[in-house]
């Protein structure tokens, strides 16, 4: 007897569990804990009050009270001269601005910084993401959306990555970041990703995640020409635990400009929630808090969309929807957006794409603040949510919605070249710099790897003595460039010297600025988004979207059918007009490009044999076999239709060149029959001469059980782009007004 | 008005040591007769660069800009020096009024010493100050 207590399991949810989807934490909202995403009942209702020209209330604060956060907001984020008259419009109105074409970024902007955090979240409240997404492709600062990847290895190994990172600069990133496994290799992993970059492709950013002072110590030094580490937060607590203040951040913001270094704060929903001090608010309140921070700052952009935080709100409801508001925030308040999609977010394929295309679908700045352009293991930000498996992915994506996702298709030749390149420029520079030796044997291995596991063992201590020694010496770019034209790489050595004389002219220290090959600025300022609309804005056409399409994987449609092309059937040749038999037969009717302009099926049998089959199974039951061609028909029912016509028992087979079958009989409706074998692809001889032998069964007048063939679901997937050039080309061969021809095979059945 | 970008359309653009942009060049650099300087952004570059994103209606950014050009002329090692006395706990109230002094009068940083009063202010309230032993 069955134990009652035992629950029944249905097995569609046991095997609902073993998806990748459950493997995620999901959690329902605490507001007390910050664990909502937005809607906490304790966010303020968007106030201001201003006399004399200050902020006396913010948010429902009063002065007196002023954090840290509201006092640098108050001082320097609002612009007091527009904030009365935005605070007093609906903030529905806005978030319908935000989607009308027919009202400009500009427009909207001049509002925006007149807005408070609860305000800015009341107007994102009102959208859908749909919604967001339109004011994302408006908004946006740059109009030409742009990637940045993430280059680490955990062997921490130079020629790899320089390999790795010239390898990204070739598929096309505008800017790479590294970081650390052990702090102190920052210098060399920074100089190994330099040269990377500019071996790959002249103009790519760079920077090396780090603690503040090294950071900018690095980027004094020229072997990093960016940072985006100035994390700021929602809460005093969670500023004054991250040891810094807005003060001390925005003096860091100007310590960079003052060496001529772009720099990008940090921000993300659920970072206070995470370090425990959300004070009741929602992610998004505080998110927009720390966007009016950056804004203050005098920053040019920021990188938010939650980052190494993802997975908290992606635990809540709406945490998605929220990750995209803010990442719509950052472009509202004219700041440059990196816009996550960084950190592992996800463990299923279908949940982490789909939230992708809240970014890559409108664009923005930067899509991934870190697409990891090595594999997962070997990603020292803790993994990579996309990453050097999913790049073939990647360029799937961009070529079927025509969207610039920031990447181009490269081949492999060229990505094992430039490898090379770039492997050789390290190993050279650490020769010139009297650093331990890179091996042949290492440049090698860095050529050809996937990832870390594929290159030899290397001793970090010297590595590591080597690093001190430039943050002691007075190793600098100019050391770097005279190095790699020493060693011969002096087009290398160019585009590192470029990267510094840029820096005298400070262009790309505003908003959203990258480089193009020829070390052109491209920025908010000089590419301004200048979306309004259909027919607007950045547009991918002309030689940026030849270059999507090329993905290496597409063959031209002739090499489909190549296979079933050949020689004509030299056993088979036409015998005069077809003629309506009167024996106990079975009549064989083939299409037009029959043994002539195709001689195979679609997969791969010979015509030949195929008829042989055929006429094995008719012959086997006793019967006789007659050969037709039509000529005014490729349909494979139209074909049948003939063939029974023609057959003195009745019975007719038709066969399209790519050896579609049909069994029918005189009589019957087009598009009826006694069995269809509409899957070519899955068709044998085995197969062919049982239909064979179930036509003469039925010519007998017996019942045969019909054969029985297995379903592949996945041939239409596979060969759909073949069937419709097999058939094309058998249509070619149609002659309207040709009637049906007597072929004679030159072959006899092996009888029993 | 000043034609962005700079490195195409600023003819007098030089760098902190004084050298054109035009003469900062790559053979220049293998042959030695480049310096450090040479590759370092002039403060009147910054200011430029500040009017342009005043222009593009960003002043909070052109405020940045103007601090940067003042703090060209503080030394490296110093800066670091700086940005550490301005974190949490860091310094007295009376050393952050030195570094505002020190930048002021030294450094001729008027905005930036302003800042750093302003720094100071709020950290005494917030109680952001190293407590003085």
């Amino acid at each position: 007897m069955a134990d009652q207590s035992q629950v029944a399991r249905s097995r569609r949810f046991l095997a609902l569990e073993g998806r990748d989807i459950n493997k995620e934490t999901f959690v329902t909202p605490w507001a007390e804990a910050g664990l909502m995403v937005v809607d906490s009942p304790y966010d303020p209702a968007p106030s201001l009050r201003i006399e004399n020209g200050r902020v006396v209330e913010l948010d429902g604060k009063a002065e007196a009270d002023f954090d840290l956060i509201d006092r640098f907001i108050a001082e320097r984020a609002l612009d007091l001269t527009v904030a009365e008259e935005a605070m007093s419009i609906p903030s529905l109105d806005i978030a319908r601005m935000l989607v009308d074409i027919h009202v400009s970024a500009e427009t909207v902007r001049r509002l925006v910084f007149g807005c408070t955090p609860a305000k800015l979240v009341d107007v994102m409240r009102q959208m859908s993401p749909l919604e967001m997404m339109m004011g994302l492709a408006k908004m946006r600062v740059r109009r030409t959306p742009a990637n940045q990847a993430h280059v680490t290895n955990w062997r921490e190994h130079p020629a790899l990555l320089a390999a790795d990172a010239a390898e990204a600069a070739l598929r096309g990133f505008a800017e790479a970041e590294t970081t650390v496994r052990v702090a102190r290799m920052a210098p060399l992993n920074a100089l190994a990703i330099l040269i990377g970059v500019q071996t790959g492709r002249g103009g790519v950013l760079t920077q090396c995640a780090v603690e503040e002072k090294l950071g900018l110590t690095l980027a004094i030094k020229g072997l990093t020409s960016y940072a985006e580490t100035l994390s700021v937060y929602g809460t005093e607590r969670s500023f004054v635990d991250g040891d810094d203040t807005p003060w001390s951040k925005a003096f860091l913001n100007a310590a960079y400009a003052s060496r001529g270094v772009k720099i990008r704060f940090t921000s993300g929903t659920g970072s206070e929630a995470l370090m425990g001090h959300a004070e009741q608010k929602s992610m998004l309140y505080l998110e927009a808090r720390c966007l009016l921070i950056t804004r203050g700052a005098g920053s040019q952009g920021v990188q938010n969309g939650s980052i190494s935080c993802i997975a908290l709100p992606e635990a809540l409801p709406g945490g998605v929807r929220a990750v995209l508001a803010e990442n719509l925030l950052a472009s509202m308040l004219g700041l440059e957006v990196a816009s996550g999609n960084d950190a592992l977010a996800s463990h299923s394929q279908i949940r982490k794409t789909a939230k992708l295309m809240l970014q890559f679908i409108p664009g923005t700045d930067f899509i991934f603040s870190g697409y990891s352009a090595v594999p997962k293991k070997d990603n020292m930000f803790g993994g990579g949510n996309f990453d050097a498996d999913d790049l073939d992915d990647y360029d799937v994506l961009q070529r079927d919605m025509q969207i610039d996702g920031g990447l181009r298709p490269i081949f492999e030749e060229e990505a094992l070249a430039i490898r090379r390149r770039a492997a050789q420029a390290i190993q050279a520079v650490y020769a010139q710099l009297g650093f331990p030796p890179i091996t042949d044997a290492e440049v090698e291995a860095a050529v050809t790897a996937h990832s870390s596991d594929d290159l030899p063992e290397r001793d970090l201590v010297p590595d590591l003595a080597a690093a001190d020694g430039v943050l002691a010496s007075d190793c600098g770019l100019l050391t770097i460039v005279r190095a790699l034209h020493a060693g011969g790489f002096p087009d290398v050595a160019r585009n590192v010297f470029e990267m510094g004389r840029q820096r005298v002219a400070g262009d790309y220290l505003h908003p959203a600025a990258i480089f193009d090959r020829a070390f052109r600025v491209q920025s908010s300022i000089n590419d301004t988004n200048d979306y309004a609309g259909p027919g607007t804005g950045y547009r991918l056409t002309g030689d940026r979207w030849n270059e999507i399409q090329s993905i290496r994987q597409a063959k031209a449609p002739h090499d489909f059918i190549a296979a079933q092309q050949g020689s004509p059937a030299p056993r088979l040749a036409e015998a005069g007009q077809a003629y309506v038999g009167t024996m106990p037969e079975v009549v064989i009717a083939v299409g037009p490009a029959f043994g002539t302009a195709l001689v195979r099926t679609i997969n791969g049998l010979d015509h030949e044999a195929v008829l042989e089959a055929l006429l094995t199974g008719i012959a086997s039951e006793g019967l006789i076999g007659r050969v037709v061609k039509v000529y005014h028909t490729s349909d494979c029912a139209a074909i049948g239709h003939v063939a029974a016509r023609l057959s003195g028992s009745g019975i007719g087979i038709g066969l399209q060149s790519r050896g579609t079958t049909v069994l029918t009989r005189r009589g019957y409706a087009p598009l009826h029959n006694l069995e269809l074998f509409p899957q070519s692809s899955s068709l044998t001889l085995a197969i062919y001469e049982q239909i064979g032998r179930n036509a003469a069964r039925y010519a007998k007048g017996e019942a045969p059980p019909p054969v029985g063939v297995k379903v592949d679901n996945t041939a239409r997937l596979r060969l759909i782009v073949k069937t419709a050039l097999l058939h094309r080309r058998e249509t070619e061969e149609v002659r309207r007004d040709q009637p049906p021809v007597e072929l004679r095979f030159d072959w006899e059945p092996a009888l029993p | 008005m000043n034609r962005y970008p700079l490195a195409e359309h600023d003819p007098d653009l030089r760098a902190a040591s004084g050298r054109r942009f035009a003469d900062i060049t790559y053979e220049a650099a293998i042959s030695g007769e480049l310096t450090d300087a040479d590759l370092r952004i002039h403060a009147e570059t910054l200011r430029k660069q500040a009017e342009i994103a005043e222009s593009a209606g960003n002043p909070q950014m052109a405020a940045n800009m103007r601090r940067a050009a003042e703090l060209t002329a503080v030394p490296d090692e110093e800066l670091l020096k700086m940005y550490d006395l301005l974190r949490p706990e860091r310094a007295t109230y009376a050393q952050l009024i030195a570094l505002a002094e020190r930048l002021e009068g030294v450094y001729a940083a008027a905005e930036t010493g302003r800042f750093v009063r302003e720094a100071a202010q709020v950290y005494r309230e917030r109680g952001l100050l190293r407590q003085e032993a």
